[in-house]
């Protein structure tokens, strides 16, 4: 059975020694592993990056979450750039205005594309709907930034693991950033080699972060998380574009990611058993959305108060 | 752990939030146990584990699992009112939480009633939205999606392994796994096998025609993009076309 790259050195001599870039060595892969042309795929590709459209658009113009606990932020965002930043515009702020946008969306329960999970939905296009205006970068272009995503996310969840679950916040904005990253390079016109290098210090930079969501909803500290994983996946390309090496080869962060992942103890992996989501305020804003209806009782979090 | 093959794993699926191991991976996980049924089953049980049980409310995943029991896929809008549709379509919902120890953090069981039918089965949801099937009927099974699976019910006797994987290979079909269990000696058996690609409808005839098989049960398409996904009850009792 063909089986996918095992590791991202594996993709990296292997467009090295095709003179190809990692989107088209991920696409090639893609077509003859999953049997199919490449024509549906770049077709199922663009289908996604319009969800992505319509989610950050969405979220810009104002959502509040199911729970009621979350909203309105993108929008505060983008107004206080509109009426102009202190510090001057930047691409990082356009970018956490459309990841922010992304992610109230998903906490809304609205439609949207996971990049790789829900939780880390906003990352990914928080970056590609604010980088591709800069770089005139062509339609064609933006799917090669998927696909290159794509392929660098099958590379850390085969290696280590992309659940929130298994591996905690890491794995899940930790990679939607790293995958970024890699895929940002290229859309820059870096090398196979300088995306390694940016997922691997985009991952480095949020090892060992906990999942550890107030009231077991996917909105604090998410949301929040997934405008910090643009800012990051951004500043490790640019770092990697200047010729910054991780001084850690990629493969070894990912399996340290996965390793960390294991050593977690289970409060701190989406259980809202630890964390935040045991603070004073967590707890009373659980206590508060019990009341509501928005959370039925026996909530984890109370029962293990009442012990 | 899955192992992950497409770029479409980690870019999708399209779905509902708010997670994609406990939203998208339980309407795939409710898909599944539609289709294992075969029909939509007027009565469920359905046992929560782990990271499931502590958090289900806050992630809908209650809301998923039944809104794929339903047969919506992993996009309806229809998922957040999956109780009001339940009641509509004549489905009776029971949802416990266990505390004993599992294997994976998010973990389902659930036992389905149609009538004097009943199955029953468990599955992860292991992220991304991929999800693992670990028991049917009290087989241990390994379902993880990654290549074409059907499922073979079949009285266990002599014989039934070798014709059902004779067609497959007179056709050229690589088998790239397969499992078989049995409850004892001569009681109902299954065999799992993923293929290389999927069997095609004329291949799955033949193999339909050996008489003494039981309830065959494809399940080749529901890691697939959302509109592809089964809707209607019995869908995935035909081996369907690649989406190509």
């Amino acid at each position: 059975m063909k089986l996918y790259p095992k590791n991202f050195a594996t993709a990296i001599h292997n467009c090295n020694l095709s003179g190809i870039s990692l989107s088209r060595y991920f696409l090639d892969i893609e077509i003859v592993l999953n049997e199919t042309p490449e024509a549906v795929i770049l077709k199922k590709m663009e289908k996604n990056l319009s969800v992505m459209e319509k989610a950050a658009a969405k979220g810009i113009a104002g959502v509040t979450s199911f729970s009621g606990l979350t909203g309105g932020d993108a929008k505060r965002l983008a107004a206080f750039r509109t009426k102009g930043s202190p510090f001057g515009d930047s691409l990082y702020l356009e970018g956490m205005i459309k990841s922010l946008a992304v992610n109230e969306v998903n906490a809304a329960m609205g439609v949207i594309c996971a990049t790789p999970t829900a939780g880390s939905s906003g990352v990914l296009p928080g970056v590609l709907l604010t980088i591709r205006d800069r770089l005139h970068l062509s339609r064609r272009a933006q799917i090669n930034f998927l696909i290159t995503a794509g392929g660098s996310g099958i590379l850390i969840a085969n290696q280590a693991s992309i659940s929130g679950a298994e591996g905690g916040c890491q794995a899940e904005v930790g990679s939607a950033s790293a995958m970024t990253a890699a895929a940002l390079v290229e859309a820059a016109g870096g090398t196979p080699s300088q995306s390694g290098h940016a997922l691997a210090i985009a991952l480095k930079n949020l090892l060992g972060l906990s999942c550890d969501p107030v009231a077991s909803l996917v909105e604090v500290p998410c949301i929040k998380r997934n405008a910090i994983g643009v800012v990051n996946a951004i500043a490790a390309a640019e770092m990697a574009l200047a010729g910054i090496e991780s001084r850690i080869p990629v493969d070894e962060v990912i399996q340290a990611m996965g390793s960390i992942g294991r050593m977690m103890p289970m409060a701190l992996r989406e259980t809202a058993l630890g964390g935040l989501a045991q603070t004073p305020t967590a707890c009373r804003m659980t206590s508060m959305l019990q009341e509501e209806g928005h959370i039925p009782w026996p909530f984890p979090a109370a029962r293990s108060d009442e012990r | 752990m899955a192992v992950f093959q497409s770029v479409f794993d980690i870019i999708g699926p399209v779905m509902v939030g708010p997670s994609s191991s406990h939203t998208a991976g339980a309407v795939r996980i409710g898909l599944a146990a539609r289709s294992i049924f075969g029909e939509q089953p007027e009565e469920v049980d359905i046992t929560l584990y782990g990271s499931f049980g502590h958090t289900y409310r806050g992630h809908g995943t209650d809301l998923a699992l039944i809104g794929g029991l339903l047969g919506r896929a992993t996009d309806s809008d229809e998922i957040r009112y999956a109780y009001d549709l339940a009641e509509k379509e004549g489905l009776k919902v029971n949802i416990k939480v266990s505390d004993r120890n599992v294997d994976h953090p998010n973990t389902a069981h659930i036992v389905m009633f149609a009538g004097d039918r009943s199955m029953n089965m468990t599955a992860c949801s292991v992220g991304g939205g991929m999800i693992n099937i670990i028991r049917i009927d009290g087989f241990r099974v390994r379902v993880s999606f990654d290549n074409p699976t059907v499922l073979f019910f079949y009285r266990d006797r002599t014989g039934m392994i070798a014709r059902v994987t004779r067609i497959l290979a007179d056709h050229s079909i690589n088998v790239s796994r397969m499992q078989v269990a049995r409850k004892e000696s001569g009681t109902q058996a299954l065999m799992t096998i993923a293929t290389d690609g999927i069997i095609p409808e004329r291949v799955m005839a033949e193999i339909r025609s050996i008489s003494e098989l039981g309830p065959i049960i494809s399940l080749s398409e529901l890691m697939r993009e959302p509109d592809q996904a089964p809707v209607n009850g019995s869908t995935a009792q035909e081996s369907r076309r690649p989406q190509s």
